[in-house]
């Protein structure tokens, strides 16, 4: 890994550059009171005042909808074509994500590609650089630091910005992709001081449960009255799993155009609604949001470590920020841990 | 507080009630809490920071079905209760409705329809300042900057359904959007869908909507989907004055509703 | 302005009024444009919203609604359901800047068979002038991920729009 310093005056004009590369840049724009990754067209729109933005940047790789093949119907024979890899942007640099938001890439490609590689998945996975920056502040609802996550981890980023003081930044290259972003413009950089110690200018997130003891204790308690008592107040939307970066769940659906073709549709979905589960017989298996909510819960923190090796969560606080009601999972795992 | 909480837990240890939906401290702001027991119903708080409308949980029969029911009810959860008692969703009497009046003379427990209809005549509404102002600076945008703000606003939409489900008014057991023969609205996320989504929302709820906002605070882009109800009330109030007792503005008329735009 | 832009009119009609009263005109001889497509229906109270939405969504430039004269409804009272529900429907999509001009709501009886002729052609005429209704059939297509076909891309010229 290899360490630079960049200026805080050289950011902007080292995006432009990018830019003018002809790459897409995706990064947090400011509106109506919420901060929400966008495609922007000057990096003057940029803004970093937040702590978290609105939505992750799961999006960039796993669209909220996205056309997986069509079909055409002619004379008796159906022809189809498949997913076509050009409808995606050439090269996409996603500025400004957190640690949190970075380290979430993990849980998603091991998700989509566990078995076999999911084309679409992969396809956008290659066209992305991720360029995050440390957290230096937090806000109540964050946990990173509980599910092994850090404010200046470089899990999954490519480039990994670390505000120093008000004058510049930190830079840790940590792949090949980003070493590649940051080789062509190396005019912007400068050598980082050998004493750099970026910990101090890291926000101090709490630990708030141990996620180890936390599994131990989930698993153990499948038939327990914390899965019915915990989601009394759940209203059953799907806000928690579309804000959250590790989530994955999705819909196949039909755009069907008349009856000679359509497209085939892959939408996110959430595994709180009572209809992810329901058959057509009309039986549902996890037919009560107590079941639901245990299901979530039990996927991201013991099925995926068991299974993927890998946590569903990345302790980013959105599902808790989002929740209508205050389902505050940071403060509801705790209560597993006390059982 | 200390008021609700005594009277609460006499209901509960007398088996008056099975349940109470009220708040408790949340993270930030209250948030509700369904209490079953006395220890439950000492972490209960009622000031005025108690907005949400809990009216939504009860026609959740999961959590509701063949119990008896306690709620703290704000303003706007009075309203859609009312509401409710109207299209036969909650029955007279099953329901302790806990008020808190405008003029601080303490707690008021309510039980049937005209006395919940009575306060909310004399209880003054609270001002709706911020949505009319809303409303209004929408309405003075030349159409195509209104379409664009909506388009704007309405494309980052994911469909989550955090509207519908802290709506108290949506309580069908299945929703236009899961109706797939024919597939009405598209399920997935998509700028026109989006809006046709929203545009169904509200007209499900003319005449019916409290008017509590309770869909744009759930929303967790920040979406001003309460706006859209906003102009809603405001249109029905307008052209078929205000909404009263059984049956719903659409499925009623008068032969004398008056437009301008039918030649 | 592009003098070739045909519109596309879809036009919702009841059975018992206005479908007969556009028989009447063909019936009559009496010539109008030929660009409105006829859906006919029991009753304007079965015309659901959401058809309107539809119609925009898959290329129609222009609407028009119609059915029998108030207090003459085969069922006594569906034009009168409907007739609220386009007061509200109407001011919600002005509300949502959905063009509002582009939908002709009218009561044609079964003997206007004039009217209708007269209703179809001002109809085209004015959807004529307003240019193909792109917008909505952009946000129709409009896939996340590609927000910048919709919000960014500046619209093309009307004149390049394909048109029939």
């Amino acid at each position: 890994m290899e360490q630079k310093y960049i200026p805080k005056s050289s950011i902007k004009a080292w995006l432009t550059s990018i830019k003018d590369d002809g790459k897409h840049i995706y990064a947090p724009v400011a509106e109506n009171g919420k901060t929400h990754f966008k495609r922007v067209k000057s990096v003057d729109e940029i803004s970093m005042g937040h702590v978290q933005t609105a939505q992750s940047a799961k999006g960039m790789v796993f669209p909220r909808t996205e056309k997986l093949f069509s079909y055409v119907r002619q004379q008796g024979d159906v022809a189809l074509q498949d997913y076509d890899p050009n409808d995606i942007p050439c090269s996409t640099v996603v500025f400004g994500l957190h640690p949190c938001d970075a380290a979430a890439f993990k849980p998603m490609t091991s998700v989509f590609n566990w078995g076999s590689e999911d084309k679409p998945f992969s396809e956008r996975m290659q066209r992305v650089a991720l360029v995050s920056i440390s957290c230096s502040k937090c806000d109540v609802f964050c946990f990173c630091t509980s599910v092994n996550g850090h404010p200046g981890s470089t899990e999954g980023s490519d480039i990994l910005l670390t505000a120093i003081g008000d004058d510049g930044y930190l830079v840790e290259i940590i792949t090949e992709k980003g070493k590649a972003l940051a080789d062509k413009h190396a005019e912007f950089f400068e050598a980082a001081a050998t004493c750099i110690s970026k910990e101090e200018h890291l926000a101090p997130v709490p630990v708030k449960f141990s996620a180890g003891e936390v599994q131990r204790k989930m698993a153990g308690a499948f038939e327990g009255e914390i899965w019915k008592k915990q989601p009394l107040r759940c209203l059953g939307c799907g806000a928690c799993a579309f804000v959250c970066p590790a989530c994955t769940c999705f819909d196949i659906q039909e755009n069907a155009k008349g009856s000679n073709g359509g497209d085939r549709m892959r939408c996110w979905d959430s595994c709180g609604f009572s209809l992810f589960t329901l058959h057509t017989s009309g039986h549902n298996p996890r037919g009560a949001q107590s079941q639901r909510w245990r299901q979530r819960l039990l996927h991201k923190f013991c099925y995926m470590p068991e299974r993927l090796s890998v946590r569903g969560c990345t302790g980013c606080g959105r599902c808790s920020r989002a929740c209508p009601v205050d389902m505050n999972l940071s403060e509801l795992l705790n209560e597993f841990e006390l059982i | 507080m200390n008021e609700l909480k005594s009277k609460v837990k006499e209901l509960l240890g007398s088996k008056e009630i099975d349940l109470f939906i009220g708040y408790e401290q949340g993270t930030r702001l209250p948030r509700p809490l369904l209490a079953a027991s006395c220890e439950e119903a000492d972490r209960l708080i009622f000031d005025e920071y108690c907005t949400g409308n809990l009216a939504v949980y009860l026609t959740r029969k999961d959590l509701v079905g063949g119990k008896k029911v306690g709620i703290a009810a704000s303003y706007y959860a009075m309203r859609s209760i009312s509401r409710l008692l109207d299209e036969n969703q909650l029955q007279e009497g099953a329901v302790k409705i806990f008020g808190l009046p405008p003029d601080g003379a303490g707690l008021k427990v309510f039980e049937t329809v005209a006395e919940v209809k009575q306060h909310l005549q004399e209880a003054p509404a609270p001002p709706k300042q911020v949505e009319d102002g809303w409303v209004k600076e929408i309405e003075e945008m030349p159409a195509a900057e209104r379409w664009r703000f909506w388009a704007s606003e309405l494309s980052k939409c994911f469909r989550c359904y955090a509207c519908r489900a802290a709506c108290p008014m949506c309580y069908c057991t299945k929703c236009i959007v899961e109706v797939n023969r024919p597939q009405w609205v598209q399920p997935w996320a998509a700028t026109a869908s989006n809006m046709e989504w929203q545009i169904n929302r509200v007209m499900h709820m003319a005449g019916r909507c409290a008017d509590c906002g309770a869909c744009g605070a759930a929303c967790p882009l920040g979406l001003p989907v309460h706006i859209i109800a906003h102009k809603m009330v405001e249109m029905v109030t307008q052209n078929f004055g205000e909404p009263a007792g059984k049956g719903n503005v659409l499925s009623t008329f008068s032969p004398n509703d008056k437009e301008n735009f039918i030649r | 302005m592009n003098t070739n832009f045909e519109p596309k009119i879809l036009a919702f009609v009841c059975n018992w009024c206005t479908y007969a009263g556009a028989d009447l005109t063909g019936t009559s001889r009496i010539k109008y444009a030929s660009n409105v497509k006829i859906v006919r229906f029991p009753c304007t109270g079965r015309i659901d919203f959401m058809l309107l939405l539809k119609a925009f969504a898959s290329g129609s430039d222009g609407i028009i609604v119609s059915g029998c004269h108030p207090n003459d409804c085969h069922y006594t009272s569906g034009n009168f359901h409907a007739r609220r529900r386009w007061i509200i429907f109407r001011g919600l999509l002005d509300f949502l800047g959905i063009d509002t001009r582009r939908i002709q709501f009218s009561w044609v009886s079964a003997a206007e068979g004039a009217k209708w002729a007269d209703i179809v052609n001002k109809t085209v005429d004015n959807v004529r002038a307003l240019g193909p209704y792109s917008e909505y059939r952009k946000a129709a297509e409009f896939l996340a991920g590609n927000e910048d076909v919709l919000l960014n891309e500046d619209v093309p010229p009307k004149d390049q729009e394909v048109t029939q």
